[in-house]
């Protein structure tokens, strides 16, 4: 047990918010590094292939965004439901429904408008993903079975559910998977091949596309909704102090509600990515984890937009880095790389205090000491 | 023949600027039941902690049968016969009587022959003081008196000699009392020595040979029972200190604003806290509410506020109906009605600590204008609000974007004060208002009540210092056990008559 106490108004933002993430994430980094030597392979090298990777050329960086894309939606959705001290690993299955809600606009209303379609369908997969989260959070508000519990289920019934429509309701008829047929092609959002041309590069394939630019303007809406707004206000209020908030003739339930359900939107954004974006149809399966390292990524950016943006590029720098190393080395597979980022949440989540007082004291008093000798 | 068994000397403790304990000396003799008595906050817990080595003294002596012993943990005191059972029971609910009890005690395996040893001399204390508890019982089966005898029962299975009680009777009905007081005599006839700590004069009265009075950290008194009567101990309880008195013109009462019908109010353990009261305030009046903690006052303020479902009964405001059994107005609504309330306990209630000063200072205003607007913050005004009420009410310091657990105790209720008086209320609800607040402060926060009330505000006024209630309010009430047990004039009451209906006295 740690006996350090600090002061924790005279400890800098910067070593709080900067300092500490960094020392947790090398710490991964170098336990990583431990894993990659005793598989066989050189670690300097693995963290080389892995910048090469994900900057060293277009194409590569374009997969690192498109993957930051998708962590962003899932982080900011973690980050919103947890100001209100909301749990929600619910992700992963908001995210799959979300999706359902993006295919059946478009294909459905695909005789308006492009753009409109494109908005349209945005609309849907907020509004589907937040109704499969409203279930757990109705039933946390009303009945006080707790949205860890809940939405972990929710994952599996929407699992469930999808592989049911996927297989019996909605598959494309010509083919044996469990996929939906493509959606017709100008619904296809431009991806950056279109732009990339313009920029002076010419690129094969990137699964990045529009969407990212919707990601950014959803860090800017969960930016100004928590802390411009009187609903984030309240939401924070619930989720610091419920009695105080009673007081103060805020309610808890309709707060729990409204921020899973915002929640689960940002979740199902995720299927505007995939599905308008990269692969134009519902492949079973395809949030393929997205929800759960969303959970890592708002911890490891603090529940903050401005956090979590760094977070999602870093994880999206790990997705495609990582399968540029086990691409290049064949003693490390895919597996090694669930390792890593496991390190991750680990470090950054789970043992995230491990060594906050150690580094907060240090530099408390080494701030003390200048200002010591100043005088 | 009479041996101090234990014996403390210049015992000093103080949590930041609070002195807690000053200068305590006081010797407990074996074999008898030792009071300590004295109002909320006057440091009986903390001294008792000391003993039980939950808190370490800054300065002093400890002495047990005669020897210097330093007690830095449980532990220790435990080992030096030393046992306490507090308020609230650290039980686990779901464990047996028989696995509580054996939880964490050094050397005890829970199998086997020895767990059969264990179960055996239970028993045999069980029969020797008439405990009457089944050791396989599940914790959470048992009321809250058997509850309490697990725990003094645990306590002298550890082999305790001194048996410390805080506030024993505080959540016993009167017929667990009579249980309780039972087997506290039969354990002082075996050679036990039991300290009590309690505000109640009763108590005191019935059960112990020795009383020790405290007042405000300090020790103001040892006296035998026999040779003192509970008008003397409220006395030394209440004590003569200066009043701070306010300045005050005769209250121009108006109409009646709120009337309480026959209400009756449950607290969170589903026990009946409120009484069937009745009262009446009028706009322009300060109406004080007397009493120790934990008498209602506490229920009564949180249904009239709104927070609190109603049990039976009903509150009207400005001849309205505002809550009864079926419907109650949220605090919202009554807020919009022109109610303020500044609650009893700040850190959980009146305020979020983890935030800003600023953001705490909009709280329960943050929907209205200027505010907030269509929903947005409007963090302008809210700001220069801010800097303006918090020179207003001299909150130190003045920076709005400070967190709130960073001021101090006093500025934070002037963080309150100033956000719930600033909106002009109609109708005043105040618990505690100066609770560790500063004496300039205080003089500050009295004042404002007063313009408040000469505006026509009507004011209730729920305190536990004495000296406040008295300086303050036009007429009051004063509470125990759920019921107003008395009301006064302010015009000819004195602080030794109400301390002894505080104390549940009454002729």
């Amino acid at each position: 047990m740690s006996n350090i106490v600090v002061d924790k108004s005279k400890v800098p933002w910067w070593v709080s918010n900067l300092i500490v993430p960094l020392v947790n994430l090398t710490l991964a980094l170098i336990v990583s590094g431990v894993f990659v030597f005793i598989a066989g392979e050189n670690p300097i090298e693995a963290v080389k292939l892995i910048i090469y990777g994900s900057f060293g050329y277009i194409q590569g960086f374009a997969y690192t965004l498109y993957y930051t894309t998708n962590f962003i939606f899932t982080g900011l959705a973690f980050a919103v439901a947890f100001h209100c001290r909301l749990f929600n690993i619910g992700g992963e299955g908001q995210a799959y429904i979300g999706g359902l809600g993006v295919f059946l606009v478009a294909i459905n209303l695909s005789f308006l408008p492009v753009p409109i379609v494109w908005l349209l369908s945005i609309f849907g997969a907020f509004l589907f993903g937040a109704a499969w989260a409203f279930i757990p959070a109705y039933l946390q508000a009303t009945r006080g079975s707790h949205v860890v519990i809940t939405t972990i289920m929710f994952n599996f019934i929407a699992s469930s559910l999808m592989i049911f429509l996927l297989v019996d309701v909605i598959r494309d008829t010509a083919q044996m998977a469990p996929h939906t047929v493509k959606l017709p092609e100008q619904l296809w959002l431009p991806s950056f091949e279109a732009f990339s041309g313009i920029l002076g590069v010419k690129i094969r394939y990137s699964p990045l596309n529009l969407t990212f630019l919707l990601a950014i303007a959803s860090l800017f809406f969960v930016w100004f909704l928590i802390w411009k707004t009187r609903w984030g206000y309240e939401m924070r209020a619930v989720g610091h102090n419920t009695k105080a908030a009673v007081y103060a003739g805020i309610s808890p339930n309709k707060n729990i509600i409204i921020a899973m359900c915002i929640s689960g939107g940002l979740a199902g954004l995720l299927g505007v990515n995939e599905i308008l974006g990269v692969s134009h149809k519902i492949q079973a399966g395809f949030p393929a984890g997205y929800g759960f390292t969303g959970i890592a990524v708002a911890l490891m950016g603090r529940n903050h937009p401005i956090g979590i943006l760094p977070a999602a590029f870093l994880f999206g720098i790990l997705y495609q880095g990582g399968s540029e190393v086990t691409f290049e080395m064949p003693n490390i597979t895919r597996y090694m790389f669930v390792a890593v980022q496991g390190l991750i949440i680990l470090f950054s989540g789970a043992l995230e205090n491990l060594f906050r007082p150690q580094i907060e004291s240090f530099f408390v008093n080494r701030l003390n000491k200048d200002k010591e000798a100043k005088a | 023949m009479v041996s101090p068994i234990l014996e403390l000397t210049n015992i000093n403790k103080s949590f930041g600027h609070v002195h807690a304990n000053k200068d305590i000396n006081l010797t407990i003799n074996k074999g008898t039941i030792h009071g300590i008595i004295g109002e909320n906050g006057a440091g009986k817990s903390t001294l008792m902690s000391i003993v039980f080595g939950l808190y370490q003294a800054n300065s002093g002596e400890i002495k047990i049968n005669g020897k210097e012993t330093k007690l830095r943990s449980p532990k220790d005191s435990i080992v030096n016969g030393i046992g306490m059972v507090h308020q609230h029971f650290m039980l686990v609910e779901n464990f047996t009587v028989l696995e509580n009890i054996i939880l964490g005690f050094e050397g005890e395996t829970v199998f086997g022959a020895k767990l059969e040893k264990a179960k055996a001399d239970l028993k045999k204390l069980c029969e020797t003081y008439n405990f009457n508890i089944d050791l396989d019982a599940t914790i959470s089966d048992l009321s809250v008196g058997f509850r309490q005898r697990v725990e003094i029962l645990k306590s002298l299975y550890r082999g305790a000699e001194i048996l410390i009680l805080d506030e024993p009777t505080g959540v016993l009905t009167p017929q667990e009392v009579d249980e309780l007081f039972k087997i506290l005599r039969s354990l002082k006839e075996e050679g036990k020595t039991i300290v009590l700590i309690t505000h109640k004069l009763i108590e005191i009265m019935d059960l112990t040979s020795q009383v020790s009075v405290m007042r405000q950290g300090e020790m103001v008194g040892h006296t035998k029972t026999e040779e003192t009567n509970k008008e003397k101990l409220a006395e030394m309880m209440v004590g003569r200190s200066v009043l701070l008195r306010v300045d005050k013109s005769e209250a121009k009462k108006g109409e009646v604003v709120f009337k309480v019908n026959d209400l009756s109010v449950k607290d969170d353990l589903d026990v009946i806290r409120v009484k069937n009261i009745n009262l009446e305030i009028r706009s322009g009046e300060i109406l004080g509410i007397a009493g120790v903690t934990g008498n209602g006052q506490t229920e009564l303020l949180e249904a009239l506020s709104g927070i609190r479902k109603v049990e039976s009964g009903s509150i009207e405001l400005f001849n309205k109906k505002i809550s009864d059994k079926q419907n109650y107005l949220n605090p919202k609504m009554l807020k919009e009605k022109g109610l303020a309330h500044v609650p009893e306990d700040r850190q959980r209630m009146g305020l979020i600590s983890d935030f800003k000063a600023y953001e705490n200072l909009i709280f329960g205003y943050h929907d209205q204008e200027p505010f907030s607007k269509s929903s947005i913050l409007k963090h302008k005004e809210i700001h220069e609000h801010s800097y303006k009420v918090m020179k207003e009410y001299d909150v130190r310091p003045n920076s709005p974007n400070l967190i709130t657990s960073n001021f101090s105790g006093g500025n934070q209720q002037k963080i309150i004060l100033s956000r719930e008086l600033n909106e002009n209320p109609k109708v005043l609800l105040v618990g505690q208002p100066t609770r560790g607040v500063d004496i300039g402060a205080i003089e500050f926060i009295h004042q404002r009540l007063i313009d408040m009330r000469d505006k026509g505000a009507a004011i209730l006024l729920a305190s536990v210092e004495l000296d406040e209630v008295l300086s303050l309010s036009d007429r009051i009430i004063v509470m125990f056990d759920g019921k107003i047990v008395g009301e006064k004039d302010n015009k000819n009451v004195t602080d030794r008559e109400l301390g002894l209906l505080m104390a549940g006295v009454t002729e």
